[in-house]
C-alpha cells in the first residue's frame, strides 16, 4: 500500500475507535504505530507524547502530524491529520443536522455512563505510567503535586483559573530554579 | 461577520489549549461564551456529545460549534482552525527537533512542564472518576461496580495475564457495562 494511503487509513481507524480524547489516543496511536506498523521507535514515541503535550493544540493531531511528517514529510503530515480528522468531523457534522437528541437516546446514554468510567481510568493510567518514568527529584515532584492539587481545585469545584496560567508558572519556577542552579555553579 | 469570529475563536483555541481538551475547556468556555454563541446549558451539552462520540473532543466541538453557528461551512473553518497552529507548530518542531531539545533554556522549561502535566493528567483523571462514581453527593453505585471491573480487570490482564490490553477493548467494555447495568 503507498504510505500516504496507508498514513490516512491508519489514522481515520485511529480517530473513528478512539474516545475519550488526547491521553486514550496516545496509547491507540502508540500500539499501532511502534507495534503494529513499526513506523516509529518507543524512543520517538515518548518524545511525541512530550512534544504533544507540551505544545498547544488537540493532542492527537500533533501526534498525528508528527509521525505523518517521520514517515513521508509534508504530504505525510497532511494525510495523517486529515485522516485523524475526517471520521469524527462526518459523525459530529451528521450528529448537529439530524441528531438534536443524540444524548436523550437511552442506549448512548448508557453507554456513555460506561466509557465516562472506562475514560477516566485509561487517562488515570496514563499519568501512572508517566509518573513512574519521572525522575523523582525535589523540584519536580513538588511541581507534579502542586498542579495536581490546582488541577483538581479547577477541575471540581470550576475555580476560574486556567491551565495555561499553571503551564506557565510551572515552567516559570523551574526557569528560575535552573538559573540559580547555573548561579551557584559560577 | 460569523466565518470570521468562528476562525479566530477557534484559532486562539488551537493556539493556546495546552494539555488536550480537558485541560482546555476553561479555554474553550471563555472563547464561546466570549463570543455569545451558545449558553453555559448548550455548551455543556456540546462538550458531552464531543466527550461520547469517537475522535479529539476539541476537534469534535470546534465542528459542533462551527456547524450549529455557520452551518457546513462554518464547521469546516472551526476545524480548520482549531487543527492549523498545532500542525504548523509541529511541522516547525520537527524540522528543528534536534537542535530545539537540546537547547538548555527548552529542557529547563520541559523539566517544569512535564511534572506540571503529569499533575494536570492525574487530577483530571481523578475528577472525571469521582464526578461520574458521585453524582451530587451519594455514590453513584453501579459506575463504582464498572470502575472496579474495569481497574480490576486492567491490573489482572497485566498481572497474571502478562497482557495489556487496549484502551479500545477498554472503552468497548465499558461500553457494553454501561448499557448492561444502565438498561437501554
Amino acid at each position: 500500500m503507498p504510505i500516504l494511503l496507508d498514513l490516512f487509513l491508519t489514522f481515520a481507524k485511529t480517530g473513528l475507535f478512539t474516545f475519550g480524547g488526547g491521553y486514550a489516543m496516545i496509547a491507540v496511536i502508540a500500539d499501532n504505530c511502534v507495534q503494529r506498523k513499526k513506523w516509529i521507535s518507543h524512543d520517538e514515541m515518548m518524545n511525541i507524547a512530550v512534544i504533544a503535550e507540551s505544545t498547544p493544540g488537540p493532542i492527537a493531531i500533533n501526534a498525528a502530524t508528527y509521525v505523518g511528517f517521520l514517515q513521508a514529510g509534508f504530504l505525510g503530515a497532511a494525510a495523517a491529520t486529515v485522516g485523524i480528522v475526517l471520521p469524527s468531523f462526518i459523525i459530529i457534522y451528521l450528529i448537529s443536522m439530524f441528531l438534536d437528541n443524540f444524548l436523550e437516546f437511552a442506549v448512548v446514554k448508557s453507554a456513555f455512563k460506561g466509557i465516562q468510567v472506562a475514560v477516566g481510568i485509561l487517562i488515570l493510567d496514563a499519568g501512572v505510567k508517566m509518573l513512574k518514568k519521572m525522575p523523582k527529584k525535589p523540584l519536580p515532584l513538588a511541581i507534579l503535586t502542586g498542579s495536581f492539587a490546582a488541577a483538581l481545585c479547577i477541575n471540581l469545584f470550576s475555580v476560574r483559573f486556567n491551565s495555561i496560567t499553571l503551564m506557565l508558572v510551572c515552567a516559570a519556577v523551574s526557569l528560575a530554579a535552573y538559573r540559580m542552579k547555573g548561579g551557584e555553579r559560577r | 461577520m460569523i466565518y470570521l469570529e468562528l476562525f479566530l475563536g477557534f484559532l486562539k483555541v488551537g493556539c493556546f489549549a495546552f494539555g488536550g481538551a480537558y485541560g482546555a475547556i476553561p479555554l474553550i468556555q471563555e472563547v464561546v461564551l466570549g463570543y455569545g454563541w451558545l449558553s453555559q446549558e448548550e455548551l455543556a451539552y456540546m462538550i458531552a456529545v464531543s466527550e461520547s462520540t469517537p475522535g479529539p473532543i476539541m476537534v469534535n466541538l470546534a465542528t459542533y460549534v462551527g456547524s450549529a453557528q455557520a452551518g457546513l461551512p462554518g464547521s469546516i473553518l472551526a476545524t480548520l482552525a482549531v487543527i492549523l497552529p498545532s500542525f504548523s507548530i509541529i511541522l516547525l518542531i520537527t524540522a528543528l527537533l534536534k537542535t530545539v531539545l537540546k537547547n538548555v533554556f527548552v529542557q529547563a522549561a520541559l523539566s517544569g512542564l512535564k511534572p506540571c502535566m503529569i499533575g494536570i493528567i492525574l487530577a483530571t483523571g481523578a475528577s472525571m472518576l469521582l464526578t461520574r462514581c458521585a453524582k451530587g453527593r451519594t455514590l453513584d453505585k453501579k459506575a463504582a461496580l464498572i470502575a472496579f471491573l474495569l481497574a480490576g480487570g486492567l491490573f489482572v490482564c497485566r498481572r497474571f495475564l502478562k497482557k495489556n490490553p487496549s484502551p479500545i477493548q477498554l472503552i468497548l467494555i465499558s461500553a457494553a457495562l454501561g448499557v448492561a447495568l444502565y438498561g437501554f
